[in-house]
């Protein structure tokens, strides 16, 4: 009998996943080894005659290509093999460039036969601006991904201090939120984005839902060990992932609202209307979260079950209720969470997955299992991640958090504020 | 449809560099997490130094490949040691997330734009690995193949797979060695319960950094299998998933017995050619409507790689010890 409650919960969840339809892919003479991409910015601008050049690894110029009225171009390459792709950025309209952290020139390798496409994002151009300017909107743009990676935070944290499971799947649900809204905005009706984002919560709790009663709680009941739940949730997120890339694909894409905005000037931050809100959005919903911990009775159930289930249970507070609902919130605050770094770096199949291990980080950096070291964790691996590219290159910004994380549990080992206890 | 082929394709799988690769890792991977309860979750990293430390030395610096190739093994040996002495002494859950980071430190780095000038960055390294080919027995003609059907090899890819699992065997066989010693049965004491272990007077940490250190090694072998077959190395082939394949082989095998791992290898290797070709072979069928067919078209490695993820919840759901473990044997309570 359990066994088929779990096999439909599985299949529950496939089902749900399976009804997105999928994405038509760009058509590309298929045989032809080629690099190829489209320019653009947001959904509706496309940039023509912008110079792409290709050059083969030794650096010997392979060829060159211009942007059609559609911002596309391809460059056929003559084998399988690694090239260096160039955007002249000169050619691009006045007031647009890379945006801040791309590189105009990029690696990429090709399979025989194979159309890979090169991705330049492009965006309104950075200024030459001051250390000092451009320090404090590091500072504001490390706040607010570390606002991001502490919402997608809140579920892991209490999931994990309400039943032990520790949830590896979890940046998955990030990046599903994204993709959902996504296609709420882009495919399904074409929602505003905020709408869309109303919806995605709303289908993110319910797969929370879903996967905690149909799969966690009758694994609970079968007394699995921690190792097999965490396998468990290895093989969810490798699937979660690999169904992403079937049906929305692997090329990043932004949603078609906010993206073009004007920004409005603080002082030394220069700031989009849609990174206030970011911001608002999440600091209202950590606090209700916060609020509702410290002075509910649910919180207050949360918080028991927490420390001990079982007592919790002998003393009349329903579990398995407090679970679910840990687990609707969970979820949907990650999903939001999604569409928040969506909107900030456009949706790939990777986007939860690369966020996994910030949000670990910063969990752990505060100490397992304390809701506000969780969040003065977040803060500090969203702000290390984005100050540290002041002096080193963008593409190595990740390391910096990481690297931090086995600095810090080498001195302290409970994390920042943890409560110390012997292993090994 | 025709079988031949797709049974073709996955016994080539099965039985070439990669199953050899993944069966190495997951040997290494079973001194860690089967034999001594450490969740190592980043055995990708010491396949990445092993494979990128031999081809840097050939590549980069010059070297000889019989330099290489104990530099790579060297490398691993060392990310055992400095990943050891900080995390040993966590809490398993934490010791499975700081491996990750570790090993996507490493592949972050080495793939950069800035490491170009040492490791290739993003445009990958390749060297000649002639000096290994030059020993090589079979006759490497341009029509010389070993097998029947699909299940064949040319002469090189002979040489690297003999070399392979003989190597595969010898490793097995120390394993087996080594765990049925004195020092095994300490292994398997701390993973049951290294409060025990300790109150024994054992040093725990110090055995679980040798365990680390063997582990890390023959894992640091796979890179350098993984480093001559392809002659090189490339960033793009060391995240994250390689490392949940290895515990994927691991667990199908059977975790803590010998032979577990490099069945483990052998079946995951198979099935995972065995859909993609079918698959394959599906989408060209006739009768098949267009839509399910375009659908299926360039979309087979991402469906069998999806597979991989079902078949690890399937697998810890109703059958966690795999094929030949023994189930008391996983009733592992991290800490």
């Amino acid at each position: 009998m359990r066994r088929g409650k779990i096999l439909l919960g599985l299949a529950l969840g496939l089902l749900m996943v399976l009804a997105v339809p999928a994405l038509a892919q760009d058509g590309a003479d298929p045989g032809q080894t080629q690099l190829n991409g489209t320019i653009r910015f947001g959904f509706d601008q496309f940039f023509e005659g912008v110079t792409i050049t290709v050059a083969d690894s030794s650096g010997a110029e392979v060829g060159q290509a211009a942007t059609d009225a559609d911002g596309r171009w391809s460059v056929p390459v003559p084998g399988p093999g690694a090239y260096r792709v160039s955007i002249d950025t000169g050619t691009l309209p006045e007031g647009i460039g890379l945006r801040e952290g791309q590189e105009s020139v990029v690696d990429a390798a090709v399979d025989a036969g194979q159309s890979r496409a090169v991705v330049f994002a492009v965006g309104e151009a950075p200024k030459g601006t001051p250390f000092g300017e451009r320090a404090a909107q590091t500072v504001f743009n490390g706040f607010k991904f570390g606002l991001i990676i502490a919402m997608s935070a809140i579920g892991l944290s209490l999931i994990y201090g309400t039943t032990g499971l520790v949830n590896f799947a979890h940046g998955e649900l990030v990046t599903f939120g994204a993709v959902i809204a996504w296609y709420f905005n882009s495919s399904w009706g074409e929602l505003n984005l905020i709408v869309a984002a109303v919806l995605t919560v709303i289908v993110c709790g319910m797969l929370g839902a879903g996967l905690e009663s149909g799969l966690f709680r009758p694994l609970r009941t079968r007394r699995l060990g921690i190792f097999q739940l965490v396998v468990i949730t290895i093989g969810l997120s490798l699937l979660g992932r690999q169904l992403v890339q079937l049906f929305f694909g692997a090329e990043p894409l932004p949603y078609r609202d906010f993206q073009v905005q004007e920004r409005w000037e603080f002082g030394p931050w220069a700031v989009t209307p849609r990174e206030v809100a970011t911001i608002a959005v999440i600091l209202a919903a950590l606090v209700t979260v916060g609020l509702m911990l410290q002075k509910t009775r649910f919180g207050k159930a949360t918080r028991a079950v927490a420390d001990n289930a079982d007592l919790a249970a002998v003393s009349g507070i329903n579990v398995n209720r407090v679970v679910l609902i840990v687990w609707v919130m969970g979820a949907a605050l990650a999903g939001l969470g999604g569409v928040f770094q969506g909107l900030d770096a456009d949706i790939d199949p990777f986007l939860g997955f690369q966020l996994l291990l910030l949000i670990f980080a910063g969990v752990e950096l505060g100490g397992l299992g304390t809701a506000y070291g969780a969040l003065a964790g977040s803060l500090i691996i969203g702000m290390s991640t984005e100050v540290s590219t002041l002096w080193i290159s963008p593409e190595l910004k990740f390391v910096v958090p990481l690297a931090a994380l086995i600095l810090v549990l080498l001195l302290r080992p409970q994390g920042l504020f943890g409560v110390k206890a012997r292993v090994g | 449809m025709d079988f031949d082929i797709i049974f073709g394709n996955a016994a080539r799988a099965a039985f070439g560099p990669e199953a050899i690769i993944l069966a190495l890792a997951a040997i290494g991977l079973n001194i860690h997490f089967g034999f001594t309860g450490l969740l190592n979750f980043g055995q990708v990293g010491f396949i990445m130094l092993g494979a990128y430390g031999t081809s840097v030395a050939v590549a980069t610096f010059g070297w000889s490949l019989w330099v290489g190739i104990p530099i790579g093994l060297f490398l691993a040996l060392a990310l055992a040691v400095a990943l050891g002495i900080p995390t040993l002494r966590l809490h398993a859950v934490m010791f499975a997330i700081v491996t990750i980071a570790a090993a996507e430190i490493i592949r972050i780095l080495i793939g950069s734009t800035d490491a170009i000038g040492l490791t290739g960055g993003p445009l990958s390294v390749s060297f000649d690995a002639g000096a290994f080919f030059d020993l090589n027995p079979y006759a490497d003609g341009p029509q010389d193949r070993y097998g029947v059907g699909t299940f064949a090899f040319t002469g090189q890819q002979m040489w690297v797979i003999t070399v392979g699992w003989v190597l595969v065997a010898l490793v097995s066989f120390g394993v087996f060695l080594i765990i049925r010693s004195p020092w095994g049965r300490v292994l398997k004491s701390i993973r049951e319960d290294q409060d025990a272990a300790r109150s024994l007077g054992k040093n725990v940490f110090s055995y679980k950094m040798q365990a680390l250190m063997i582990g890390g090694v023959i894992g640091g072998m796979a890179g350098v299998i993984d480093a001559i077959k392809t002659s090189g190395a490339d960033p793009n082939g060391f995240r994250p998933q390689v490392t949940f394949y290895t515990y994927t082989a691991l667990l199908l095998g059977g975790t803590a017995t010998y032979l577990g791992p490099v069945l483990g290898a052998i079946l995951f290797w198979f099935l995972r050619e065995w859909i993609e070709s079918f698959l394959r072979q599906l989408a060209a069928e006739a009768w098949l409507p267009g839509a399910i067919a375009d659908f299926l078209e360039g979309s087979e490695g991402i469906i069998s790689v999806g597979m991989v993820g079902l078949a690890l919840v399937l697998l810890m759901l109703f059958r966690p010890q795999g094929i030949t473990g023994n189930r008391i044997e996983m009733q592992l309570d991290a800490r």
